[in-house]
Parts: structure tokens; C-alpha cells; sequence
């Protein structure tokens, strides 16, 4: 009975939307611009399957991941580094302020003409603007490190990579997370933006020739695609996050219920 | 409440006037007590524990985020900086202020200066990259040019534009929905499967609609900086107090009196998050929407040099572009310590 009350909670208002949504466009008028729920699905397992599956959608995402990937690597060794060391920080603080402050999609045309068009500019363009959110939470976080801890690694002996192990990337790892969780959202939109600007590939070329041609329904089979390739990564990233910080959601877990 | 204001405010008081907007913790009270004991030997440290973890509570207290994470920075001193502080920092900061500054200011200068002799010497094509002090006395000639300030005025009216209709709708929707479970549980699924829907994925749609006029731009902005006012709301909404709630019900309170002196002062911090990441995100749409649609704006003008192989033209562009960006961060940040005065996590900082 209780897991059928939360299971209608969750599927309630999606439901009462699709029905409008059906009820908006099958009855009256042809609607131009929004397909029925029916003929969405439909074009949208047309569309989508193998074909277009790895000629658009597989190098998306594998240039999706290189750009993650890269922006974690450099964000978290060169956040660690300028937040160890305190003259550095001060000395480039302000710049990266700056960078970060760029709004990352003028940075394609940027590169396209340093680059040139091909796949490491996308994954460049990507890397350019997700690095930013996690580079900066990684500094902070260091910074924010417990000074108490700090002293007694120091006192201990603790030095080099077990210093970096078991004292400042565990203090550091709730605010790199949550510099990862943002760096993900603004990689899914560089990916997609990147290839609208110059490509012959991927799921941003193709949904922009959809709607370049009128294909309206294959146009929103695009964006439920996005969407769901979204979802699907805040999903991912949810599960990994419970991996790596459990001790810290215990930790908090704890401190409110005191 | 023995020293309660005359306008009757419940709400913000009792539980939270610990310098944190969350309820103490048993650590932090037993180093508060700590503290209180040996005042010249823990310097203001006191908080350290409960700092990281809570300056850690997944929001990155110092700047606007294009995301939205899932707490809010009102757990972490409604400013977003840290709030721990103390007399030994504020002098040890007083001390470091000015060879700071002057660091960054070296910093930003070196980095010009790599910049233009990258250029200079060859190692990039210079008509690729031009030289940093062409860039910038191209920015600097802009600054004299109506069309480059009409650009400005375009970009800042959709951003001002999406921003009213977005906050709006989302603290409207926000109250509506925190304040009643059923709605809340009833609406959960659909906002999170509807955020994390990246807004530029409805470009092809927007393109259709509207073509290149400024509803466009509006349609992404909004769409993008809904979704971080409204989570922000909605966790400012769950966390007003029981007691205060009970409380003012016993004086009388009726539903818009509780509205107004309980749930909107506890809802404030988190909504000012809520305004300051979504003017970030906002920004970034405007452009991107100019960039890629061509509704009028500076990002159009990027689009227009980029493909008339005006580089110089571009580059200066892009730096007004981040110029703007640091001027709207900074604005937001004074607005959220005005708005926020009076809230004990902005207080304590100054008393400290």
C-alpha cells in the first residue's frame, strides 16, 4: 500500500502532463509545432536506433567524456596545487576569477580558430569551460581544510603524497564534487553547443539539420534525447557522489540529527 | 522572545541566532563553549570542524554557479564566504590584504603579458591571436561606440527581462508548492527530471518560435535560471522552523502573517542564492543565445567578428564579455549582503 502511494506520487503529475499534452494535440487543429505524445515516441525509436546511434550519438559522448575526464584531471592537480601553495593562489586568483566569469560558449570561436574545427576542439571547448567550476571548489576546498588536522599531519610527519591522500583530498572532496556536479550540466551544453556551431556530426549537428529541415518531430525526439542524456548523467553522477563521499553524507547525517 | 521587535517577527530569531542559519550542532556548541573558556587560545577557530563540512554543504560560497547544488549556501553563512572568522584572521588578513592585491594585480598582468609576447614572437599565429594590447585598445575604442553600448543595453535587457520572469515565477511556484507536502512529494519527480534538461537543447525549438527576435533568448534564460530559484526556494521553504511555525500560530498569526514574518525571512537566504546563481546562468544563456541564434546582443557581435575574420574585433568582445560577467557577479554579492543585513549570518561577520 505504501510503496503504491509513493509509486503514484511519482508518476502522477507526468502522467496528468502527458494527458494534457495528448489531449493539446490530438483532438482540433494539426498542431505544426508540437507532435502528438504517440508520434514523438514513435519518431523518436525511428530515429534514434542503431543508425544515427553511432554515427551522432557514440562520438558525442565520447567527446562528452574526454572533456569531463580532462577537466577533472587538470582541475583537481591544478586546484590542489595553487591551494597549497598560498603565494600562487594570491598571484592567480583574480585571472581565474576572470575566465570563470567568461561566459564558456564565446570561448568556441576562440578555439575553433587556435584548433581548427575537428574532435579535440570539441573536446578543448568542452575542457575550456567545464574546468573552471571544479579548478576553483578544488582551491577553495583546500583552503577550507581543518587547520587542526592540518597541524597534527604536520607534526606527525605526514608529508608528500600521503599528505595529499589521507589529509587534503578527503577535506576537499565534498566542495570537488559539488564543482563536478556543476562542470557536468555545463559540459552536456558545450558539447551540444560545440557541435551546432561546426560539425558534421553529433547530436547537436543533427538536431540543429532537423530543425533546419522542418522535421519537427525528429526535432523533439532530439531534445527528449538531451533531456534524457541529462538526466541520466545528474544520475550517474548521484551514484558516484553516494560512493565517494560516503563518510561525509554519515558525517552530516549525524550532525543534524544532534 | 522577551526582546522581540514591535513588528513581531518570530521567525528568524530563537533557533538561529547562533551564526548559523542551521540549528547548532552539539560539536559547535561544545566548541563555542570551548572557546568561551580559553578565548586567547583557539583564535577564532572555533567553527573549524563544523565549517568544513558545512562550507562543504555543496554550494561555492564565494561565486555564482551555473548549477545549482543541492544545499544551499544559507548553511553556510547566507554571504557565501566563510563565516568562520575571528580576531586572530582579521588581523592576519588585515596584514596579507595589500601584497594580496598586489599579487593578483602581478598575476593578471603576466598573464597579459604571456598573452601578447605568444603573439608577438610567433608562437601562435598572430592573426589568429593577436596581440593582448591590440585587444584591449580595440575594447577601450569600443567603450566610445554607441553600437558597442546598444549591445551591451541588448544583452543586459534579456538578461534583466529573463530574470524578473524566472524569479518570479519560480519564489510564485516555489511557496506554492514548499508549503504543502502533498504538493512537494506530488511534484518532485517532474522537477527532477526537468532539471537537469540542458536549456540549450531547446535552441532548434526556441529557433522555430521565435526566430532571432529577443523571445528567444528569453526562452532559454528562463528556462535555465527557473530550475536554480526554484530548488533554492523550495529547500528555503523546508526549512523553516517547527517552533517558530507553532509559535506564531499561537499569537495569531494567520496564514499571510506567517507567510510573511516566518517563511519568507527563513526562505530569504536561499532564495538570494537562488538570484545570485541564476544571474550567472542567465548571463551565460543571453550570450550563448546571441552566439548561436543571433538575437541582438554582444554575443551576435562575437559571431559577426569571428566569421568577418575580425579577430581583434572579437577577442575585445570576449574580454567586455568577462568584464560583464565579474561586474554582474560583484553586483549580486552587494545586493545579497544589503537584502540579507539583518540575518545573523551576515551580522556575526561584522561583529567579529
Amino acid at each position: 500500500m505504501k510503496t503504491l502511494k509513493s509509486l503514484l506520487y511519482i508518476v502522477g503529475l507526468p502522467v496528468i502532463l502527458l494527458v494534457i499534452w495528448y489531449l493539446a494535440t490530438a483532438f482540433g487543429e494539426k498542431n505544426f509545432f508540437v507532435p502528438t505524445p504517440a508520434l514523438l515516441a514513435e519518431t523518436f525509436v525511428e530515429t534514434w536506433t542503431w543508425d544515427r546511434m553511432t554515427t551522432d550519438v557514440f562520438p558525442s559522448l565520447v567527446r562528452l567524456f574526454w572533456g569531463i575526464l580532462g577537466s577533472i584531471v587538470i582541475g583537481m592537480v591544478g586546484g590542489l596545487l595553487i591551494g597549497s601553495i598560498r603565494w600562487l593562489r594570491a598571484l592567480l586568483e583574480p585571472t581565474l576569477e576572470f575566465f570563470r566569469a567568461i561566459p564558456p560558449t564565446v570561448l568556441i570561436p576562440v578555439l575553433m580558430l587556435l584548433i581548427g574545427i575537428g574532435d579535440d576542439m570539441k573536446v578543448a571547448v568542452i575542457i575550456a569551460g567545464a574546468v573552471w567550476p571544479i579548478l576553483l571548489n578544488t582551491i577553495e576546498g583546500v583552503r577550507a581544510m581543518d587547520e587542526v588536522l592540518s597541524d597534527t599531519t604536520h607534526t606527525y610527519g605526514i608529508k608528500g603524497f600521503n599528505r595529499v591522500r589521507y589529509l587534503i583530498l578527503p577535506s576537499a572532496m565534498p566542495q570537488i564534487m559539488a564543482g563536478i556536479r556543476q562542470s557536468l550540466s555545463i559540459a552536456l551544453i558545450l558539447m551540444v553547443i560545440s557541435e551546432m556551431f561546426a560539425a558534421s556530426s553529433g547530436l547537436g549537428f543533427t538536431i540543429v539539420q532537423f530543425q533546419r529541415s522542418f522535421a519537427i518531430p525528429e526535432m523533439w525526439s532530439g531534445i527528449v534525447l538531451l533531456g534524457i542524456i541529462g538526466v541520466l548523467l545528474s544520475f550517474i553522477f548521484q551514484l558516484i557522489e553516494r560512493v565517494v563521499l560516503r563518510w561525509y553524507h554519515g558525517l552530516r547525517e549525524i550532525e543534524n540529527a544532534a | 522572545m522577551t526582546d522581540q521587535t514591535p513588528s513581531g517577527a518570530p521567525g528568524p530569531r530563537g533557533p538561529h541566532a547562533s551564526g548559523d542559519p542551521r540549528r547548532e550542532t552539539e560539536i559547535e556548541r561544545l566548541h563555542r563553549l570551548e572557546a568561551a573558556a580559553r578565548p586567547d587560545q583557539r583564535r577564532g577557530d572555533t567553527r573549524r570542524h563544523v565549517d568544513a563540512a558545512t562550507v562543504a554543504a555543496l554550494d561555492i560560497p564565494t561565486r555564482p554557479d551555473p548549477a545549482a547544488p543541492p544545499t544551499s549556501v544559507a548553511q553556510s553563512g547566507a554571504t557565501g564566504s566563510r563565516t568562520s572568522s575571528g580576531p586572530g584572521r582579521a588581523r592576519r588578513r588585515a596584514r596579507r590584504g595589500w601584497g594580496t592585491r598586489l599579487l593578483g594585480v602581478v598575476g593578471l598582468l603576466g598573464f597579459l603579458l604571456t598573452w601578447e609576447l605568444v603573439s608577438r614572437t610567433g608562437v601562435v599565429n598572430p592573426t589568429y591571436l593577436p596581440p593582448a594590447s591590440a585587444a584591449i585598445a580595440d575594447l577601450f575604442r569600443n567603450f566610445g561606440l554607441a553600437a558597442f553600448w546598444e549591445a551591451v543595453g541588448d544583452t543586459m535587457l534579456q538578461w534583466f527581462l529573463g530574470m524578473v520572469i524566472a524569479v518570479t515565477a519560480a519564489t510564485v511556484l516555489g511557496f506554492v508548492i514548499g508549503s504543502s507536502t502533498f504538493l512537494r512529494r506530488f511534484t518532485n519527480s517532474t522537477i527532477e527530471f526537468l532539471r537537469p534538461v540542458p536549456s540549450v537543447a531547446l535552441i532548434p525549438l526556441a529557433v522555430l518560435l521565435y526566430g532571432v527576435s529577443i523571445q528567444s533568448a528569453l526562452l532559454l534564460i528562463v528556462y535555465a535560471s527557473f530550475w536554480q530559484v526554484l530548488i533554492q526556494v523550495l529547500y528555503g521553504v523546508a526549512d523553516v522552523d517547527n517552533v517558530a511555525m507553532n509559535t506564531a500560530r499561537s499569537y495569531g498569526l494567520g496564514p499571510l502573517a506567517r507567510l510573511r514574518y516566518v517563511i519568507f525571512p527563513t526562505t530569504l537566504p536561499y532564495l538570494m542564492t537562488g538570484i545570485r546563481l541564476a544571474a550567472a546562468v542567465a548571463l551565460i544563456l543571453a550570450i550563448t543565445a546571441q552566439l548561436i541564434i543571433g538575437t541582438p546582443g554582444l554575443g551576435a557581435e562575437i559571431a559577426k567578428a569571428q566569421s568577418g575574420g575580425s579577430y581583434v574585433a572579437m577577442y575585445a568582445l570576449i574580454l567586455a564579455t568577462g568584464m560583464l560577467g565579474v561586474l554582474i557577479n560583484i553586483v549580486m554579492r552587494v545586493i545579497e549582503r544589503r537584502v540579507l543585513s539583518w540575518h545573523s549570518s551576515v551580522r556575526t561577520e561584522v561583529v567579529k
